[in-house]
């Protein structure tokens, strides 16, 4: 599936909730309770994502020109936001990466935790994603 | 002289909320319930007027003009001085400076001893529990002149360890630079036994009362501690302002660190010769409707009085703490009964962010993090914790409300 189509999934799966934010949270929640977490000898300094509240460490490898996230986070709100990261780029080339907007966060309702001030280190993340994609594909 | 009302008005927290025009808003659907006052508190419509008051009738540069805006400025400029200065009952007004805030007065302090006592392999005394702009300061002249930090311990309490505090003293011992309340612990330090500490050995004490000045009544002329310093936005104040309270005896001794139009009586390229009293620290143009705008909003508090506030805020301490010990898997840090408006905690084996984010949601602004004081979380072994921090306009509505949706966060994290 292209970036866009599971962005559009993710769309759908969500609009079950409505207004209902408290199911949002805790479906976010699930999906950071269910991110398989990274080992803790591979939480290594270069793999943390500096800065923020909440630390997140990102893992990023390539497969048969495509490339694969694993990541972790130590709040569980952000590790599902991360989550949500991974199920849309995960396994993808390494240009549709760098080239995607990921616009389904807004269309979902959760943008606020891609605000510079929220401190959770999402923005940092992404940029990371995409600088390994491009790292990567060298 | 503006003197104060011995006969004090009862603290009616409806009638004062209606004097907070922010409190009306409403986040996420919720009416806002604002418990980040540790951070910075809330301003009243008597702090907005005067600053709006005198930028549409008197604004105009201070200590410079002839005319009458000019003269009008310097002197609402100066009666503030006056009433910040009784409220904290400084026998001399001219021993009251106003800084940009709690930082800057501990930079001013700290160049300036450093010019003038601390010499090369001294030492000073700092606690665990202080912010970083009470340490960074001291921590950046320890580097450049093999100086040496030395940290009261904390005990199982997470109180200070007094008796620890004598056995660091050397005779290259120095200053002593405490907290007064504890920004993240809320805890208060006991200056009476750090002071007689401090004279015996003859030590510089100086008092960082960010987080006690906005909470208690601060008596300057009985603490009688070297330097005393604040900021007024902590207090119902405007942003940028702050006090540098130092004794009869820094004020003329503590050297010129931070020269600038201001501070002088006269100048030539050879030679200058520098005021006396505050103007002497007031580099450059100050903040002068943030002075004003401080002394509005001591005025307020007058109305009731420091001690009036501190009750009522003391009793929203306990009520809270009290409500948080009855919730399982919340750990309060500072467990003390002497405590300030403050209260940390955590909810075990949970990310203070994810807390913060979701009483967000229900409108309840808390702080998470390490507050500035990340020596203390590493004490601790917590990646930060959550805050709640009150000021006049709380209420126990407010942390009932609180403590209802702190349990359906915790029940969701789990
Ligand atoms: C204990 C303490 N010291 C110093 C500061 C710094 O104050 P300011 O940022 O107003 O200079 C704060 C404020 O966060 C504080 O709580």
């Amino acid at each position: 599936m292209s970036i866009t189509d599971i962005e559009n999934e993710i769309v759908e799966e969500f609009e079950i909730f409505g207004q209902d934010w408290e199911a949002k949270y805790e479906h976010l929640i699930d999906l950071g309770k269910s991110l398989p977490v990274i080992k803790e000898e591979r939480k290594t300094e270069d793999k943390l994502i500096k800065g923020c509240q909440s630390r997140v460490w990102l893992d990023s490898e390539k497969k048969n020109d495509k490339i694969f996230f694993t990541a972790d986070s130590d709040a569980i709100i952000t590790k599902g936001m991360v989550a949500l990261m991974i199920r849309v780029l995960n396994g993808q080339g390494a240009k549709d990466i760098i080239e995607s907007k990921l616009e389904f966060i807004n269309k979902i309702g959760l943008k606020e935790h891609l605000s510079p001030t929220r401190a959770n280190g999402l923005v940092s993340m992404i940029n990371r994603m995409k600088m390994d994609a491009l790292t990567l594909s060298k | 002289m503006i003197t104060q009302k011995s006969e004090h008005i009862k603290l009616d927290t409806e009638l004062i909320r209606k004097d907070f025009p922010i409190l009306n808003r409403s986040i996420n659907n919720f009416p806002l319930i604002y418990f980040d006052n540790g951070a910075t508190t809330q301003k009243p419509n008597q702090v907005i007027e005067a600053i709006t008051n005198y930028y549409s009738n008197t604004n105009s540069n201070i200590h410079r003009g002839v005319h009458t805006l000019s003269r009008e400025a310097t002197e609402a400029f100066e009666v503030a001085r006056k009433t910040i200065a009784s409220h904290f009952k400084i026998k001399n007004e001219q021993q009251l400076i106003f800084t940009s805030g709690t930082t800057d007065s501990l930079n001013i302090i700290s160049a300036g001893l450093s010019r003038s006592v601390l010499k090369n392999g001294d030492e000073i005394i700092l606690s665990s529990y202080e912010h970083h702009s009470n340490i960074l300061t001291w921590q950046l002249w320890a580097g450049e002149n093999n100086g040496k930090l030395k940290i009261i311990p904390l005990k199982n309490d997470h109180s200070l360890d007094y008796e620890a505090l004598e056995k660091l003293i050397t005779p290259k011992t120095k200053i002593i630079a405490i907290t007064h309340v504890s920004n993240t612990l809320g805890l208060v330090t006991d200056l009476t036994q750090i002071k007689a500490i401090a004279k015996k050995h003859n030590l510089i004490i100086v008092v960082d009362g960010a987080q006690s000045a906005p909470h208690m009544e601060v008596d300057l002329t009985e603490l009688d501690v070297d330097f005393f310093v604040c900021s007024a936005h902590k207090i119902y104040g405007p942003t940028g302002t702050g006090i540098l309270y130092m004794s009869e005896k820094w004020l003329r001794a503590l050297p010129t660190t931070k020269p600038g139009g201001g501070t002088i009586k006269t100048v030539s390229f050879e030679k200058t010769e520098y005021a006396e009293g505050a103007l002497r620290f007031e580099a450059g143009t100050p903040n002068i409707e943030g002075v004003i705008g401080f002394a509005a909003a001591i005025n307020y508090l007058n109305r009731w009085g420091m001690k009036i506030i501190h009750e009522y805020e003391l009793g929203l301490v306990n009520y809270a703490q009290y409500k948080l010990s009855e919730i399982p898997e919340v750990i309060v840090y500072g467990q003390s009964t002497n405590k300030a408006a403050v209260i940390s905690f955590n909810v075990k084996d949970v990310h203070p962010f994810d807390v913060g984010t979701l009483l967000d949601k229900y409108g309840i602004a808390v702080r998470t993090g390490h507050h500035c004081t990340q020596p203390l979380m590493a004490i601790l072994c917590v990646p930060g914790t959550v805050r709640i921090s009150f000021a006049i306009y709380n209420t126990k509505t407010e942390i009932d409300f609180f403590i209802e949706k702190l349990k359906k966060v915790i029940s969701m994290l789990k």
